[in-house]
């Protein structure tokens, strides 16, 4: 089970947290001004990352505030959390 | 009662602690100390198990967990364990224990006609057979197949013992406690850090108690004494005997399970649980789970008195208890002949060495000539006699190759055949935390390979099998471990000096010859679990299942509550050498938890029935109890279904419920109604952009009805909203989603708008909510509410006023999903019994009834009214449910919005809500039903749509029930058929609305 650094509660383990999928896909400002296309892959396209992923999480059974996390998606291994609307750190292999 | 083959002196048990226990029904004794297989063996008993397969009489093969033949039903009734092993049984007085997979006993078994079929049922044999027609597999063979193969009986009832958890965080968890792993516990807890110490057997030392050794001058007991005495005084260090750690997952956490008391007997209570589940996250790991020895395939090597050495040592050493009076070793390295010296020093008679190697080092050989024991170099055993316990062994000369057999039978009498197969370390935990192996060519084994941080693995875990390596291993592994952990304390620890034979050499034969003439493999048996003889494996090679992965599947090696520990490594080396690839090329198949199988009690531990799956009630539950109601559950709620009177039906009860709410006045608790409090100044900013309607021309004092929708526009929630102030909202959910709301509302608000000004709050169980709804509702609320105006001008439909009822403070919200006139009261939940009753009280003189939610349900489809999750299941849209009216489009975004005019959600063909009437007045169509055009055509016949509820109408006469019908709205008043099991029912496409169709009597 995951050991899962909340950067407003520290160290805490897996269960207590919900997974949110990949991070740093913003809203679109105007969605009426997106084409079709440009709708559909903000609504389901998303990164199937092997390696270094930015995915978000929340503390459901904490703070319940969203976060998040570099997690190499192979070893399972969380290399970084940090908090919602920060930029990741820099960690090699990193993606945006 | 006597034990005839226990040794007059020595071994761990305690001589003064008689047990009794009884075995298939025979009445034996064993001592304090023994596990059940070695009374059993001090006892001259070996027999004890049938095959799964074939029912070949098996006997005892090893003394640990890696046992694949000895399993035993323990216990009676619900009490009961099915394939526990006998070997990991610890004994105690009154244990009762049954062979299992034998019928009627395990002497004399009516299924081991099997064996002498055995030539007929090769791997693969059922499914070739038996599957070829599927219908006679369901019917009469796998009934009959699931009989004769299967192995204990599941308890009768539920589980009558206790079990608990507890979650524990240390430094350095040690699993292990033989040489290597009492070295490292001794060594890390003098660095300063927290250790944790788990062991599988009742009692620490592992290979010390089974081996004569000498460590730092004292015999191998008085140095495991004395390092578990001086751990004990350490205030951080915890020493957890009889507990195995079955699994290791990520972020060095692990699971371990402690025997605590014995189970089966019902002794157990909530503060003395039978197990307990260690749920243990540490920082580091050391990794001293030691090695099984494995057997040796060749012909008929199954029998009862068949085992391995160094469990035999074992055995005679630690338990005093001798497995045969007069024995043959077969081995392929040096280590096994110190059984075979201890057992003959003990009073064995050792026949022979069949040594399969060409040559003996010198060491051994010349520690047999002092003893008078024949070595037979270069030779194997061709075969075995006897049927319930080895009679003897036919041993023959090998080519220089070891592929085929020469020269003339020699044959030994013996009841006890020693075998050695050399050892595998158990790597399983490794493999569970993501480690990779690599092949020992020296030791002929799978070690752990590149070490992951934090992860350790030590002395023979490591394929480093001498115990000065185990212990040099354990003492640097150890220090290493607690400074990896933070702690430089202490010096290093000195690492113990111990005496040893030399460690000798191991030969990779893997598959011995067979008889001439006779097939390959035939009965040399690989996985005794399974019944897989090295003959299945090379029928998988030869039939294209080549891949280690494929050959597991295929012959079922492996797959056993043993988990193949002592065959896998001979089952893939026979399938390397079968295509013509080497070990390392072949690989291994993966090791997953569970280490050693669990009971489902001590994962579920106290998480059962209330504390697993907990029971909502409303603070008016015992009112719904006193008046006879029947309960629904609705998620975690337990909600009042109908309130059914003397002698009625649900049919009657809900028609009666129905009317009363019509024709006069009814109740309904609508506690478990979802509330979300919602303040701050960006309140109906974001309002607006959830719901899809608009809210800030909403004024404070006025309640309005919302749909709310994904991003991709599909509607998942609704309920009204009603504004309390000019920045605060009290919002309605649907009882089963105001959690999932609460969740999607916090997610937008901190992730998307985090510059909205927004607090949301649920306030579900603060506040009771009583539903009064039928023409009479307000004359029953004016009796108890004098300080609101309800009058239909002052209080209209869709507001909210603050007041009191039966002098309790109120919110009052006149809404209704009945149709009908209504008052929905909320009050602090400590009145909500209180005010329930008021209300029953005020309406006895107009006949009020508390209904429940099948009457709100046939009521509010009445009335077409949606309910979300019925009408709705994620792929229907606001203008699907003909609600187009609550989308707006003079209002910003909104979730949701952009979707509505994607190609697909714009289609003019999609299903809408539309009402179905049947032909046939009662008929009440089964929701879930499907719809079809004509449906005498020709299959396939397209399925316009289904029906998503249906109920009979006690006020309208007849049958209602609503569907989502492709195009539906342009379909009115055609005809549709929906095809049953059993008959046809005949129906026609009208508008969702039954009843009061302009609304009139919600304004009353």
């Amino acid at each position: 089970m995951l050991l899962i650094d909340c950067p407003h509660c520290g160290p805490r383990p897996e269960i207590e947290f919900r997974y949110g999928g990949e991070a740093h896909i913003a809203r679109p400002e105007n969605p009426d001004a997106l084409s079709d296309a440009e709708w559909a892959d903000y609504l389901f396209m998303r990164r199937n990352t092997k390696g270094v992923f930015a995915e978000r999480w929340m503390h459901a059974a904490g703070c319940r505030r969203w976060f998040n996390a570099l997690r190499d998606t192979a070893s399972y291994k969380i290399l970084a959390t940090y908090k919602a609307g920060e930029q990741p750190p820099a960690t090699a292999g990193a993606e945006d | 009662m006597t034990q005839p083959l226990r040794r007059p002196q020595g071994g761990r048990i305690d001589r003064g602690k008689h047990l009794s226990f009884v075995f298939n029904g025979e009445r034996m004794e064993g001592f304090a100390g023994d596990t059940l297989a070695s009374a059993l063996i001090a006892n001259g008993r070996h027999l004890v198990a049938r095959s799964f397969k074939y029912h070949r009489p098996r006997g005892i093969m090893a003394a640990g967990v890696e046992e694949p033949n000895a399993m035993v039903q323990l216990g009676r009734g619900a009490a009961t364990i099915p394939n526990l092993k006998a070997t990991e049984i610890p004994l105690f007085d009154g244990l009762e224990a049954d062979s299992v997979n034998c019928w009627p006993s395990v002497d004399f078994d009516m299924n081991a006609v099997m064996g002498l079929m055995s030539r007929f049922l090769p791997a693969g044999f059922y499914y070739k057979t038996f599957m070829a027609s599927l219908g006679l597999w369901h019917r009469l063979y796998e009934p009959r197949i699931r009989r004769a193969a299967g192995w204990g009986r599941a308890p009768d009832g539920p589980d009558p013992d206790c079990y608990d958890h507890k979650h524990v965080h240390c430094d350095v968890l040690v699993v292990g406690g033989g040489p290597a792993g009492l070295a490292a516990a001794t060594a890390a807890a003098s660095g300063g850090a927290r250790v944790i110490l788990a062991d599988e057997q009742d009692e620490f030392g592992g290979s010390l108690l089974s081996l004569n050794r000498t460590v730092d001058g004292l015999s191998g007991g008085d140095w495991v004494a004395g390092q578990i005495a001086a751990l004990a005084g350490r205030v951080e260090t915890r020493l957890l005997p009889r507990t195995s750690v079955t699994g290791y997952y990520d972020g060095n956490y692990l699971i371990a399970v402690e025997r605590r008391a014995p189970t089966g007997d019902g002794s157990s209570t909530p503060g003395n649980p039978c197990m307990r589940l260690w749920h243990i996250r540490t920082k580091q790991v050391v990794l001293a789970t030691g090695a099984h020895e494995r057997p040796l395939a060749f012909p008929n090597n199954d029998r009862p008195g068949i085992m391995l050495a160094g469990s035999a040592q074992t055995y005679a050493n630690r338990y005093a208890a001798l497995p045969g009076t007069r024995a043959v070793l077969f081995t392929n390295n040096d280590g096994a002949y110190e059984a075979a010296f201890d057992l003959h020093d003990a009073g064995v008679m050792i026949a022979a060495i069949v040594d399969a190697r060409p040559a003996a080092d010198a060491g051994p050989a010349e520690a047999a000539a002092r003893r008078g024991i024949d070595i037979l170099p270069g030779h194997a055993v061709a075969d075995t006699n006897g049927r319930k316990r080895i009679s003897g062994v036919d041993v023959r000369r090998m080519t220089p190759d070891s592929r085929e057999l020469m020269g003339p039978a020699r044959k030994f009498t013996c009841d006890l055949l020693l075998m050695s197969g050399g050892w595998s370390p158990a790597v399983h935990l490794f493999s569970h935390a993501g480690g990779k192996l690599k092949f020992d060519d020296e030791h002929a084994c799978f070690v752990p390979g590149a070490v992951d941080a934090g992860i350790r693995s030590i002395g023979a875990a490591a394929g480093r099998f001498s115990l000065a390596a185990a212990l040099q291993d354990g003492t640097r592994a150890g220090a290493e471990a607690a400074r990896a952990a933070g702690f430089d304390g202490g010096g290093a620890s000195p690492v113990p000096s111990c005496e040893e034979p030399a460690a000798g050499t191991v030969a990779a034969l893997w598959l011995f010859p067979p008889a001439p003439g006779a097939a390959p493999g035939k009965n040399a048996f690989v996985d005794l679990q399974n019944d897989t003889t090295a003959a299945d494996i090379l029928l998988a090679a030869r039939e294209g299942f080549s891949s280690v992965e494929h050959m597991k599947r295929y012959t079922l090696s492996g797959f056993g509550t043993d988990q193949g520990k002592t065959g896998n490594i001979n089952a893939l080396a026979i399938l390397s050498s079968a295509v013509g690839r080497t070990i390392p090329q072949t690989g291994t198949t993966t090791f997953r938890p569970p280490y050693t199988p669990l009971p489902f009690g001590v994962m579920a531990g106290r998480n059962i029935g209330l504390m697993n799956d907990p029971a909502r009630t409303t603070p008016m539950h015992d009112c719904h109890t006193a008046h006879g109601a029947v309960f629904e559950d609705v998620g975690q709620w337990k909600r009042p279904w109908y309130f059914p009177q003397a002698g009625e039906t649900m049919d009657v009860a809900v028609a009666r419920e129905c009317l009363a709410v019509r024709e006069r006045v009814g109740m309904l608790d609508a506690s478990t109604l979802g509330k979300i409090d919602i303040q701050g100044p960006d309140a109906t900013a974001f309002l607006n952009r959830i719901y899809t309607n608009r809210w800030d021309t909403l004024k404070v004092g006025q309640v309005r009805y919302g749909l709310m929708c994904h991003e991709d526009g599909m509607v998942f929630d609704d309920g009204t909203c009603a504004r309390l102030g000019d920045n605060h909202f009290l919002m309605t959910t649907t009882s089963g989603g105001a959690a999932n709301v609460l969740n999607w509302l916090e997610e937008y608000l901190q992730t998307v708008w985090p510059d909205l000004n927004v607090y949301c709050t649920s306030v579900t169980e603060q506040w009771a909510t009583v539903s009064l709804s039928g023409p009479r509702a307000r004359d029953v609320l004016k009796k108890i509410c004098s300080d609101v105006n309800l009058s239909a001008d002052a209080f209209p439909h869709m507001s909210y006023r603050a007041g009191s009822v039966d002098g309790v403070p109120a919110r009052i919200f006149r809404i209704s999903f009945t149709g009908e006139l209504g008052f929905e009261i909320n009050v602090p939940a400590g009145y909500g019994a209180r005010v329930w009753n008021a209300v029953c009280d005020a309406g006895r003189e107009f006949g009020i009834t508390p209904y429940g939610t099948e009457t709100m349900h046939v009521l509010r489809a009445e009335k077409g009214y949606i309910i979300v999750g019925q009408e709705t299941d994620g792929t229907i849209t606001p203008a699907d449910l003909g609600m187009a009216w609550i989308v707006s489009g003079a209002k910003g975004d909104f979730i949701g919005k952009r979707s509505f005019a994607r190609a697909d959600t714009a289609r003019a063909d999609r299903k809408h809500l539309v009402g179905i009437l049947t032909e046939d007045p009662g008929a009440v169509l089964p929701e879930g039903a499907q719809l079809v055009a004509d449906p005498k055509g020709s299959p396939p016949i397209p399925l316009l749509g289904h029906v998503t509820s249906s109920y009979r109408s006690a006020c309208l006469g007849h049958s209602i029930a609503l569907a989502l019908v492709k195009s539906g709205r342009d379909r009115m008043g055609e005809q549709v058929f929906a095809p049953l099991e059993d008959r046809v029912v005949t129906a026609r496409i009208v508008g969702p609305v039954f009843y009061d169709a302009k609304g009139e009597r919600l304004h009353g």
